[in-house]
């Protein structure tokens, strides 16, 4: 279980000192279509920050910006106070694990770890006692034992991953990036994967960025997630920030299930279609704004006061309750909610409803 | 159960028809390839073993075979060389007119061999375009080993460029700008991961350039001057002892290659099966 500690112990393993990664302002434009618009971000030396959002938001761009495999269209990367941009991607220090593992085939998994320590200049390679003290250690820490010998061919997806994660610590990294590692695996390796990087990074303490489009896997493992839209960050923040205060209504979807209806604030209340929804809105601006809600936070109302009024136009099983598509207000917006499963079919599909948990996010 | 071990092929599928085109390529290679062959070798064993040896052993002969594998090697491993170059830059950069240098690869598969060694000629003979400077710096290109060389690389070339291009295009450039974030340097890259991917298709390139280059008659001929001892092929000697009647010698010097050509290329194929291998592949 200790792996490192002795590896330690025998002094083989001396980790690349984790440093403070400043993002300041970084654009990336390919052929004028930006993928990043000036990303702005902060982590400390040795947190776990999780980049999280769809696909084409920018997560890769942004690493490989971080790594040095692209340069920037404009903004600064340092690393520990240090301009890291003037540094080619060979002298960057950095371990990158891709999706697809990008093992060397033709190597042992001893060599493909031990590869980044046999490529350096004669004058810093450590010895080939010492480069296998090393690699056998790592491959200890990622408990691959016995497996030294086998070509990434005989390995399963999880082991594969594993090697591709050793590799990348072999060369003392002062900073690690791993663009969605677990994305090519199946959910339950997926779930002992994550559990096993988390103490990794616990025992090593790298400064990890840690790209996922897997809510719950960014809201598990990470100290703080980096939700990302569009080339841009929409929020920062700890898990819990995430989900009980999301800042945009992009956050608010993209993290649980949620419905967002566009409605007007007025006299401190929300309007839909210009009806009145009863719904506050404390300290939202007159005009336009988003209505968010969760489905699981609905409870029915009689048709009498100010509520939400929708026509069912589907109905299906959802764990234990039952969802209702519906479509609400004059202007049918689409929404969804939870309802008891044994709640009585109402006369023609119509009913009307209120969120008991609501957000009013302002216009961008 | 030990009869059907003992003739396992390797790996019999699930999927049916394995049975059927087994048998089919076995066949069809017999029709083929296989009853020439044997109508060579029975000619040969017919002719009793000393005859053989003094025909096979002959002087001008002996020039002639080591002619022939000798340019034919120097001319396939010049190509993995130069086709590797060729094909990487056609895989790895935009350029203007990149298709037409594509297209131009195939020319030498297209072109008659007679017209491709009338053209070699015409170019290197002493008075022509290249060999008139080749023969102001003292160096006869025409008529000599040299010239057969040359011909020889530019029937060969397509080989390795074919064989190699789908390969690089296929490589994944994560791999490479792995080893980037690792520390490796361009040349280390190359050298350690690109290299050794491409290797299987690069031997099958180079046996293919060579098969070829060893049975090349249109395109030497012209520009070798075929003199005897000097830059006269094996391919052409035999036609010589056709034309003199002298069946036996042909029939001798065509046995010689044959084994040869086919000792050499199952060394190739083993070298390949086992990079392969090391690949993964199996
Ligand atoms: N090499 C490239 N050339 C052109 N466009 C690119 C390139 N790489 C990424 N993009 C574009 O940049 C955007 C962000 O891509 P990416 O960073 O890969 O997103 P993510 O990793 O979050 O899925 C996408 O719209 C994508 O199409
Ligand atoms: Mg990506």
């Amino acid at each position: 279980m200790n792996a490192l500690a002795s590896i330690d112990s025998e002094g083989s393993v001396a980790l690349g000192e984790p440093v403070d990664v400043t993002i300041e302002n970084v654009v990336k434009a390919f052929d004028d279509t930006p993928a990043l618009h000036g990303v702005s971000l902060d982590v400390k030396a040795g947190e776990l920050v999780a980049l999280l959002g769809p696909s084409g938001s920018g997560k890769t761009t942004l690493l490989r910006i971080l790594a040095g495999l692209d340069a920037p269209t404009a903004g600064r990367v340092l690393f520990g106070g240090e301009d890291a941009l003037g540094l080619a991607v060979q002298d960057r220090n950095i371990g990158f694990v891709f999706q697809h593992y990008a093992l060397f085939r033709h190597m042992t998994v001893f060599d493909n770890i031990a590869f980044g320590l046999t490529v350096r200049p004669r004058a810093q390679r450590p010895s080939k006692a010492d480069i296998r003290r090393r690699v056998l250690g790592l491959i200890d820490l990622v408990q691959l034992n016995g497996l030294d010998k086998r070509y990434p061919t005989q390995l399963s997806g999880g082991q594969r991953q594993r090697v591709a994660l050793a590799r990348a610590l072999a060369i003392e990294p002062r900073v690690l990036l791993l663009d969605e590692p677990f994305g090519a695996l199946d959910a339950q390796v997926r779930k002992d994967l994550r559990r096993w990087l988390r103490e990794i990074h616990d025992r090593t303490g790298h400064t990890t960025f840690f790209v996922t489009h897997d809510q719950e896997e960014a809201l598990e493992l990470a100290d703080r997630v980096v939700v990302m839209s569009k080339g841009r960050i929409e929020q920062v923040g700890s898990a819990d920030d995430i989900y009980d205060s999301p800042a945009s209504p992009f956050v608010f979807g993209f993290i649980g299930e949620s419905s967002l209806l566009p409605v007007t604030v007025a006299d401190g209340a929300a309007v839909l279609d210009g009806v009145p929804t009863g719904l506050s809105a404390p300290g939202a601006a007159a005009g336009p704004a988003t209505l968010g809600f969760r489905p699981h936070d609905v409870v029915l109302v009689e048709d009498d006061g100010p509520a939400l009024r929708g026509r069912i136009i589907a109905e299906r099983r959802h764990g234990a309750r039952r969802r209702l598509e519906l479509e609400v207000g004059r202007e049918h917006h689409r929404a969804e909610i939870d309802v008891e499963v044994g709640a009585p079919r109402p006369e023609g599909g119509r009913i009307a409803f209120r969120p008991e948990r609501w957000r009013i996010f302002p216009p961008r | 159960m030990a009869r059907a071990t003992a003739f396992a092929f390797r790996k019999p599928s699930v999927l049916p028809g394995f049975g059927l085109t087994l048998g089919f390529a076995v066949a069809y290679l017999s029709l083929i390839v296989l009853v020439p062959l044997a109508g060579l070798v029975v000619k040969t064993a017919s002719m009793g073993w000393p005859e053989f040896w003094s025909l096979a052993t002959d002087p001008r002969t002996l020039a002639a075979l080591r002619l022939s594998f000798g340019a034919s090697a120097a001319a396939a491993a010049m190509n993995a060389v130069f086709g590797l170059l060729v094909a990487w830059v056609l895989v790895r950069y935009e350029f203007p007119g990149k298709r037409i240098i594509d297209a131009m690869v195939d020319l030498p598969f297209a072109l008659p061999t007679a017209v491709a060694g009338i053209a070699l000629t015409a170019i290197y003979a002493p008075n022509g375009w290249i060999g008139r400077y080749a023969a102001e710096a003292g160096v006869k290109i025409a008529y000599t080993p040299i010239g057969i060389f040359i011909a020889l690389v530019f029937i060969g070339l397509p080989f390795i460029v074919r064989t190699v291009q789908p390969v690089l295009e296929d490589m994944d450039r994560e791999v490479e700008e792995m080893a980037a974030t690792l520390g490796a340097n361009r040349l280390q890259t190359v050298v350690r991961i690109v290299l050794p991917t491409l290797a299987p298709a690069l031997l099958t390139g180079f046996a293919l350039a060579f098969a070829r280059a060893v049975g090349e008659y249109g395109s030497v001929i012209f520009i070798a001057g075929n003199i005897p001892y000097v830059s006269e092929i094996a391919p052409l000697l035999i036609v010589i002892r056709l034309t003199e009647f002298n069946y036996a010698a042909a029939t001798a010097i065509a046995t010689v290659m044959l084994a040869l050509s086919f000792v050499i290329l199952l060394a190739i194929n083993l070298l390949q099966a086992w990079s392969r291998r090391r690949l993964g592949h199996d």
